[in-house]
């Protein structure tokens, strides 16, 4: 029996990863120099040396190879891990993920399963160059098929990434690389009561909702905590899934506080923050005091990284929201 | 002399045998050094002229230079070695997020470089900061780039360098599809020098499993386009060496997309300039494409992110730097007498003015302003992009009304 550990985001999804292939040899992990390298995050590191290249593969440098052989060791009856390196690298792999992997299931009338997990380290905030900054989850969202999940503290990249490789369906992992090396007590013996698609309610409040998921659910917190100084209460949820979304938990919210602002660092131009005001909408009418608000990224390609801090939400940002939410 | 082949050390990188066809390995076992018989040489590790691999029929285009064709070479050798280590250093020092050295694949740059003509156009990767040189690109524009100032503010047009590419294959296309363009209009096979056109792309070893390198293979070939592809095959990408990208010698897959490949000694600077002057002419004159694999060496990490000591030997760094492209080629013009000690020093004083001139115009050089999130994000005015811009405009002078900003 291991207690409750410290350590970092980084760390728990090695420590999942590990437990996964432990757990069921059919479980494989590939990439690019995820090997003797342990991936450019280390989270694959020296797995490689403990299961063997066979299970823990460094890859040509293909995307649309790494994610069709993936798919094809699936059918075979193998639990492939992915490892795209950086978000702004998955889009080689789009049409197999696109085309194949969202839809054999369905195709097949449910004769073929695919439980692959795309693992991809996302968003901005690390000062990097382009295409090393992305939030794509919209695109994949939008593909019905895939579910798409992430990760914001060390307990959840520990649990959530097990129940990923878990399910039998493929399911997008987004990893918030700039919070990688966040730490947080991990307990690796009690199993969570939450299912993977659950929202979780992280801080309690009454006055505003914020929803929010990967990197932003810590940008949130803080806010709420300055926002408690200044006599405001604000709800921080969770989101964790954002396909699929779970309503029941973000509507119970809303009903409560009257007022719903939604945060992320993709761009809002048909963002998760649209389907979920429109969503909100339509369910919580009557108990919506304001319009939902949204605080993202602007419309635009992400900057240069020397101004991304103008770019992506922020503390400030996210109050400036709460603001406008309680104007009304 | 050249290195001999038992000094290769590395064989636990060897793969699985693959008897129907040649390895990549297994052709490294035969001289000159490792590059094997086919790799074409025409100066040494030790500095002597020399013709391996059939480099009989290319000398002719090093003869065609002047001495002082061939100084200039060793200028830009050096000083494109000196502004690679400056800009190691500031970001070291925290003047930039990120370098990306081309240390020790100066010759395949600069030979490549300056084998081209002025309306040529070539397609870079993120490490060709020799050919960038070569174009008469300032070196602070790469510096603005990888400060994190701008994501590659220059007109490719103006010097026929197109923007870095950070998607590995990318570019191969787009210098495809540009190749073909050169052909609409009319611009290869004319025999006027100053019209025929040729186009250059970049890309690694690694590079070479991606769909867009195939794809630009099979374009090329088929359209018989007037397109160099370029590979420097410095022996890694990130983390994985040769053997996990390939199975056949990169210059040999070329063969069966239908036009010749070769692999020179990227770190012979007369080799390289030789070879790329006669496949540039072959595609300006309407012969259409081929493929350079350049056999060098990443002296440096992958980048100023990377820890090359997880993965790799150090005996094979101190066995790459007996081949250093700069020693060999000082060693044979000070033999043949086209340059002296005053001019390497004068050289060297050069090296030095140009590294400060980069450090001061490094930090002194000012943060964009918000627009750059906005600018040219479209032609024409977009109603939803210019509504982010008055909102964001909005919200930092409200910082500036409370007087916080
Ligand atoms: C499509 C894509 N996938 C992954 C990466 C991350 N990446 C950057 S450089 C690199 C290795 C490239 O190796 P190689 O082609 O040999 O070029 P080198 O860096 O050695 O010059 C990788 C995997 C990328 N930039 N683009
Ligand atoms: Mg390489």
């Amino acid at each position: 029996m291991m207690a409750a550990q410290r350590m970092t985001i980084a760390k728990a999804l090695n420590a999942a990863l590990r437990k996964a292939m432990e757990a069921d040899p059919k479980v494989l992990v590939q990439g690019e120099d995820v090997g003797k390298l342990g991936g450019v995050f280390r989270i694959t590191e020296h797995l490689q040396k403990d299961f063997g290249e066979d299970r823990v593969m460094d890859t040509p440098l293909a995307e649309s190879g790494i994610m069709g052989t993936a798919i094809g060791l699936a059918l075979r009856g193998y639990r492939p891990v992915v490892e795209i390196q950086f978000d702004g690298f998955v889009y080689p792999a789009f049409d197999q993920i696109v085309s194949q992997l969202a839809k054999l299931h369905s195709r097949s009338r449910g004769a073929i399963k695919l439980p692959v997990v795309v693992r991809i380290p996302m968003g901005g905030g690390i000062g990097a160059v382009e295409h090393h900054s992305e939030s794509n989850e919209a695109y994949f969202a939008h593909t019905l098929g895939l579910k798409v999940v992430f990760c914001s503290n060390p307990t959840d990249a520990y649990w959530m990434l097990q129940q990923a490789i878990a399910s039998d369906d493929p399911i997008i992992f987004y990893e918030p690389k700039r919070r990688y090396h966040e730490k947080g007590e991990v307990d690796l013996d009690v199993p969570p009561t939450l299912d993977l698609f659950s929202a979780r309610v992280v801080r309690e409040g009454s006055d505003v909702t914020l929803a929010c998921y990967g990197p932003m659910v810590k940008t949130c917190l803080d806010a709420a905590a300055v926002a408690a100084e200044e006599g405001r209460s604000l709800e921080v949820i969770d989101l964790r899934s954002v396909s699929p979304l779970d309503m029941p938990t973000l509507e119970a919210s809303v009903r409560k506080t009257g007022r719903l602002v939604v945060v992320h660092e993709a761009s809002g131009y048909v963002g998760m923050g649209a389907e979920i005001a429109a969503r909100v909408t339509e369910s919580c009418f009557y108990s919506l005091e304001a319009p939902v608000i949204r605080v993202t990224g602007w419309n635009a390609p992400y900057p240069p990284s020397k101004i991304e801090e103008l770019f992506l939400p922020d503390l400030d940002r996210v109050l400036d929201g709460v603001d406008r939410a309680l104007a009304h | 002399m050249p290195v001999s082949d038992n000094d290769v050390a590395d064989v636990s990188r060897e793969p699985v045998a693959v008897d129907h066809h040649e390895s990549t390995l297994r052709s490294r076992r035969r001289g000159p050094y490792d590059g094997g018989p086919d790799m074409i040489q025409l100066l040494d590790p030790e500095g002597q002229r020399v013709l391996h691999g059939g480099a009989e029929e290319y000398a002719h285009h090093v003869d065609a230079l002047t001495p002082e064709d061939l100084r200039g070479f060793y200028r830009d050798l050096v000083l494109v070695r000196r502004f690679d280590l400056e800009a190691t250093a500031l970001q070291r020092q925290g003047e930039l997020g990120l370098w990306v050295s081309l240390l020790g694949q100066e010759a395949s740059q600069i030979g490549c470089g300056r084998a081209l003509r002025p309306q040529d156009h070539a397609f870079p990767g993120y490490r060709e900061h020799g050919i960038a040189w070569c174009r008469g690109l300032d070196p602070m524009r790469l510096i603005a780039m990888y400060r994190g100032v701008d994501r590659c503010a220059w007109d490719p047009a103006e010097f026929g360098f197109h923007t870095y590419t950070i998607v590995i294959g990318n570019q191969a296309l787009l210098g495809t599809g540009y190749a073909m363009g050169v052909q609409r209009d009319g611009a290869v096979g004319t025999g006027d020098p100053e019209r025929d056109t040729a186009v250059v792309a970049f890309m690694g070893d690694g590079a070479t499993a991606q769909g867009d390198i195939n794809e630009a293979f099979v374009f090329a070939g088929v359209n018989d386009s007037p397109i160099v592809f370029f590979c420097q095959n410095n022996q890694w990408a990130i983390s994985e060496p040769n053997e996990r990208q390939m199975r056949s010698p990169i210059y040999k897959r070329a063969d069966g997309f239908g036009f010749p490949g070769l692999r020179v000694d990227g770190n012979d600077v007369l080799a390289t300039y030789a070879v790329t002057k006669e496949m540039m002419d072959r595609a300006r004159s309407g012969q259409g494409p081929s493929l350079i694999e350049a056999w060098t060496y990443r002296m440096a990490a992958h980048t100023t992110s990377d820890d090359p000591t997880k993965y790799r030997f150090s005996a094979d760094v101190e066995l790459w730097k007996l081949r250093d492209p700069i020693a060999r080629f000082k060693t044979w013009l000070a033999h043949e007498g086209h340059a002296d000690g005053a001019f390497f020093k004068a050289v060297d004083a050069e090296a030095d003015e140009l590294a400060a001139r980069v450090r001061t115009a490094t930090v002194e050089m000012p943060d964009p302003g918000m627009d750059e999130i906005f600018d040219h994000v479209y032609v024409e005015p977009h109603a939803q992009v210019e509504q982010d811009r008055a909102a964001l405009r909005a919200y930092l002078d409200s910082f500036e009304d409370e007087g916080v900003a």
